[in-house]
């Protein structure tokens, strides 16, 4: 069954998803606790400070205030945890039309991608955090061994303090908001930094928690370098960061001032490996869905790059191209289900890539631009030099080179050859190569046979290694992330074994080694030794 | 001579040899080999750097490391294996599961006052999860250092594991070169060059660093109680390294009336266990050189401080010896108070009443460890929730160090990261999500273009619940048969 669309048919489908969403209202969803009532003087109190200068002074204020709010022991109730989840979900319910907006508003996001991956994957974190809290906020009995006997022991989760999370722009309500709702999973006091390049996601993401969430342990600074320096200047607890490994750099020189502990999701190119004898159709709707159908190729977790065999890649690039024509139609530039490029200087950057000598002969389908719109239309590029500029970073845009090598196993070589990417993917039938693979190819994470969905699958880490990152989160991965695991070893009076004090004796060296050496009976007559 | 170890290493690592089950094996048991063959050179080490008495040598070094080489060789297979993770919402034809691997190259880089156990404790993990590794040891344990560097070489294989000696300028060298995990254990200060080095290549770093840790000591009404306490306090100050020890005993807190009962029983007990000159005991470490020397001695030198030493105090520089010293309610402003001591003077610290110590232990950098002595269940309760530090130990000292199911690690200024037991294989290691699918199953509503009537057809089949509406767009869930059937 083909689905056709045209010009005519676009401009209507927006009209009606806009329809249909204001037609068909969210559900309203109870929530047990509100924190406190919302005063109107509260309200004119900002949350923000973007109107004074946020300088270094400010920001140390507000970590102070911060601090003492933390101090009162507020944040680690589980009442206030809950309280404060069951807000955000209910900000994210009510609200849904103004995020869908904003963020239309800051990349031209199809409301579908913003209702899908942005407000599900948020609602869902909330779901899973408000399920499992009860659980994961429980110490963890462990056992012990004969060394500590007689002992019993836990580890208990507590909060770090107040941390810092700093988001990015490419999904911007779900990168700010997802950390923090391990931050508040865990019991933390939170400041959101989220990013200045996507400003109406960041000022509805201000006002928002303001009006939802409790400000006296919850708080929005919206601005620039010159902000985000200035929290940077301040101790943290740890800082969450999302973003890209140049200013992953400065904001772990600036938490090493401090001992702060870090955790930065960064990026990478992440490959794709194309077989051959694979149902061809699948593998390239599924690479279409997870490169161009997320925000137009700007994704942390994008198929940066093919890598496929000289014979498979007439049939890929002819796939491609069909698929391709199906999804967005015979002009993509004008198709409403392709996010835009974020900003000029992007956009800039992006046709720098495809200008290139190197690689403008390149092109085997789309290259097209439009700058007063800044988009870009989805392009394929075949047997790109490996030395080429858009080979050598990351390409956070919808240009999809693909390089040849004449056994599909010599593509591992090409993946090991450059800094860890937060994902890899393969397209494959062949169990062996899938296993190695998964084996030697070091990456965040390894999907077979599919793109960009592990980060829906809240039971797996989503972290990058090398380059691409340090630490993980989602889940109960989040809870942990923002949490101090400390060990607690309770032990009694009784029981006191004479061989641990001075004065020394070679028999109680004898019992000592026969103690921690597990002998039986040694570690009887150790126990119950002499005095 | 650096660069070319370091390549052997990465060729080493790349080569895929140390991924191998078989090689990490091998690397762990040639490293209870060493500490078998070799206790009594490592133990005539240990005595030459630091004085260092055979049981302490045994009990907090040699002893620890056979153990926790024990587990690890038994528990290998199972911390290498995958473990399946679950799949929330029915999800077609996918398995999801986490893959540890290793980081790859490892710097591990050890402090003085357990040369042998600080360096070889890391080192097993880091082996076990398969790194290739160098080990950099103190240069201020130069007798444990160059036992590490010439023997236990003899027993690894040298182009996975290097020891590498030498002082400031040889770890700002290695500090500067790639590495996948840095491992450090000493000093803040220290801790903070180390991580800056560490941001050029967002290298990930475990710090293992100190702070003052308190024992806080409840009025205990049996005498076998309080007895027990002194004895393990003794023990956890001047029976460690002379309290050389991130875990040592800093300061006591006490209330203002058991303190003369506590005073009475410590110093009892020191002259039981010691001796009346317990420097001719030869049980207790010495001060490892002479700027720590000058340091403790330092600490001393305050008039209002000297005031309050009512126990001990002589100090011997030609042997660098220092006896166990009390002292009472120093003034809190002063340096013994403020900084790590990491000698043999133990501060005692009166209070009205002994919840008092819930905010003097908050007012100050979160310790490594905190213990407690007490019965009352609602004490411990509170000290567990209301104050935060690495560990909190219950009515003893020292030992969680040994407990293998305990993360061991810091908070706030103490460090952070951990290892000792499975968190050593973890923290030197990526867990790697993977999911599979198959192409069997493949749904047009995954794809745009979005038309209004796949829209309209799917949020009438979830009911607006986005988050089934998210897995079939990713195709993770089958949508209803209503779906379907109404777009045919």
């Amino acid at each position: 069954m083909k689905i056709q669309t045209n010009h005519k048919n676009l401009e209507a489908r927006d009209l009606s998803i806009r329809y249909l969403l204001l037609r068909f209202p969210p559900r309203v969803v109870l929530f047990t606790k509100r924190t406190r009532a919302m005063s109107s003087e509260d309200t004119e109190k900002t949350t923000t400070s973007k109107k004074s200068a946020f300088d270094a002074e400010t920001a140390s204020l507000l970590v102070k205030e911060l601090r003492g709010a933390f101090g009162s022991g507020k944040t680690r109730s589980y009442q206030w945890r809950v309280s404060q989840l069951n807000a955000l979900m209910k900000l994210v319910v009510d609200r849904e039309q103004e995020i869908v907006d904003a963020l239309r508003n800051d990349l031209a996001k199809p409301p579908l991608e913003t209702v899908a991956y942005e407000i599900a994957m948020l609602k869902n974190s909330c779901k899973v955090a408000l399920k499992e809290l009860k659980h994961w906020m429980i110490p963890e009995k462990v056992k012990t061994s004969i060394a500590t006997f007689p002992s019993s022991a836990e580890i208990v989760s507590e909060p770090l303090g107040v941390v810092l999370v700093i988001s990015a722009w490419n999904y911007p309500f779900l990168l700010s908001l997802d950390p923090v709702i391990g931050a508040i999973a865990a019991g933390n006091a939170v400041v959101l930094k989220p990013s200045e390049i996507s400003p109406a996601t960041s000022s509805l993401l201000a006002k928002l928690l303001g009006d939802y969430l409790d400000i006296s342990c919850i708080r929005v600074v919206e601005g620039g370098v010159d902000e985000t320096s200035a929290l940077l200047q301040q101790k943290w607890d740890k800082i969450f960061y999302t973003g890209n490994g140049r200013v992953a750099r400065v904001v772990m020189a600036a938490a090493a001032k401090h001992l702060t502990p870090v955790l930065l999701e960064l990026g990478g190119k992440s490959p794709v490996v194309v077989d051959s004898n694979i149902n061809l159709k699948v593998a390239t709707r599924r690479l279409i869905a997870g490169k161009w159908g997320c925000n137009n190729g700007q994704a942390c977790i994008s198929p940066d790059y093919v890598i496929t065999t000289k014979d498979c890649a007439p049939k890929l690039v002819d796939a491609l191209k069909t698929e391709l024509e199906k999804f967005y139609g015979k002009n993509p530039l004008e198709s409403k289900d392709l996010s835009r490029i974020v900003n000029s200087n992007h956009f800039n950057r992006l046709t720098k890539l495809l200008d290139d000598d190197k690689v403008s002969g390149k092109i085997v389908y789309g290259g097209e631009k439009d700058e007063s719109l800044l988009k870009i239309s989805p392009t394929v590029l075949l047997d790109v030099p490996r030395d080429s500029l858009i080979m050598s970073e990351e390409i956070f845009g919808p240009l999809l080179p693909i390089l040849t090598v004449d056994k599909v196993e010599e593509s591992f070589d090409v993946i090991n050859s450059g800094p860890k990417p937060l994902a890899a993917y393969i397209f494959t039938s062949n169990k062996k190569l899938k296993e190695q693979f998964v084996t030697n190819i070091s990456a965040g994470g390894v999907v077979v046979n599919d793109t960009s969905l592990h980060l829906a699958v809240h039971s797996l880490p989503f972290g990058g290694v090398g380059e691409s990152g340090v630490g993980a989160y989602h889940g109960k991965f989040s809870f942990d992330a923002f949490s101090h695991k400390k060990a607690v070893l309770y032990r009694s009076f009784f029981g006191d074994a004479a061989i641990r004090y001075p004065p020394y004796t070679n028999t109680k060296m004898r019992l000592l080694k026969a103690l921690i050496g597990g002998g039986i009976l040694g570690i009887i007559r150790a126990l119950f030794g002499w005095s | 001579m650096m660069e070319r170890d370091l390549n052997d290493l990465r060729e080493s690592y790349e080569s895929g040899k140390t991924k191998e089950a078989s090689w990490r094996e091998s690397q762990l048991k040639g490293l209870r080999r060493f500490l078998m063959d070799k206790q009594q050179d490592i133990m005539q080490a240990l005595m030459q750097d630091l004085g260092k008495h055979q049981i302490e040598a045994f009990r907090d070094e040699i002893g620890t490391l056979i153990k926790t080489l024990n587990l690890a060789l038994k528990s290998l297979k199972d911390w290498m294996s995958s473990k399946k993770a679950a799949l929330p919402q029915l999800a077609l034809l996918t398995s999801a599961e986490i893959v540890p691997q290793p980081l790859g190259v490892v710097l591990i880089i050890s402090s003085w006052n357990f040369p042998i156990g600080l360096s070889l404790e890391p080192l097993i993990g880091a082996v076990a999860a398969g790194n290739a590794a160098v080990l950099k040891p103190s240069e201020l344990s130069p007798a444990c250092s160059s036992l590490l560097a010439s023997s236990l070489t003899t027993y690894l294989d040298n182009k996975g594991i290097k020891v590498m000696e030498g002082g400031a300028e040889e770890s700002q060298q290695l500090l500067e070169q790639r590495w996948d995990k840095i491992f450090f254990t000493g000093s803040a200060r220290v801790g903070r060059i180390v991580m800056s080095a560490a941001v050029k290549h967002l290298t990930p770093v475990t710090l293992e660093l100190g702070g003052k840790c308190p024992a806080v000591v409840d009025s205990l009404s049996s005498s076998w109680d309080i007895e027990v306490t002194v004895k393990r306090i003794i023990v956890a100050k001047y029976g460690t390294c002379a309290g050389q020890a991130c875990i040592a005993i800093d300061y006591v807190l006490v209330e203002k009336g058991y303190c003369s009962k506590l005073v009475q029983l410590i110093k009892l007990y020191i002259n039981k266990m010691f001796g009346d000159n317990p420097q001719k005991s030869k049980t207790i470490s010495r001060i490892v050189n002479k700027h720590h020397f000058s340091r403790l001695k330092n600490l001393l030198a305050d008039e209002k401080v000297k005031e309050s030493v009512i126990y001990g105090g002589s100090m011997d520089q030609d042997n660098l010896f220092i006896e166990p010293t009390i002292l009472v309610d120093p003034p809190l402003e002063a340096a013994v108070m403020s900084e790590e001591i990491f000698g043999p003077l133990l501060p005692i610290i009166t209070l009205e009443k002994i919840e008092d110590s819930i905010k003097f232990i908050n007012c100050r950098p979160k310790p490594l460890a905190l213990y407690v002595f007490t019965k009352n269940q609602t004490l411990q309760r509170r000290m567990i929730s209301e104050t935060s530090s690495g560990s909190v130990t219950f009515n003893d000292a020292i030992l969680q160090y040994a407990a293998d199911t305990l993360p061991f690690g810091g908070v706030g200024e103490s460090g952070f990261g951990m290892y000792h037991g499975k968190f050593s294989f973890d923290t030197f290691s990526h867990h790697k999500a993977v999911v599979r699918r198959s192409f069997l199953t493949d749904f047009w509503y995954r794809y745009p273009p979005w038309t209004l009537n796949k829209l309209q057809l799917l949020q009438v089949s979830y009911n607006y619940d986005y988050l089934g509406l998210l897995l079939v767009l990713l195709g993770l869930k089958r949508p209803s048969k209503h779906v379907i059937s109404g777009h045919m």
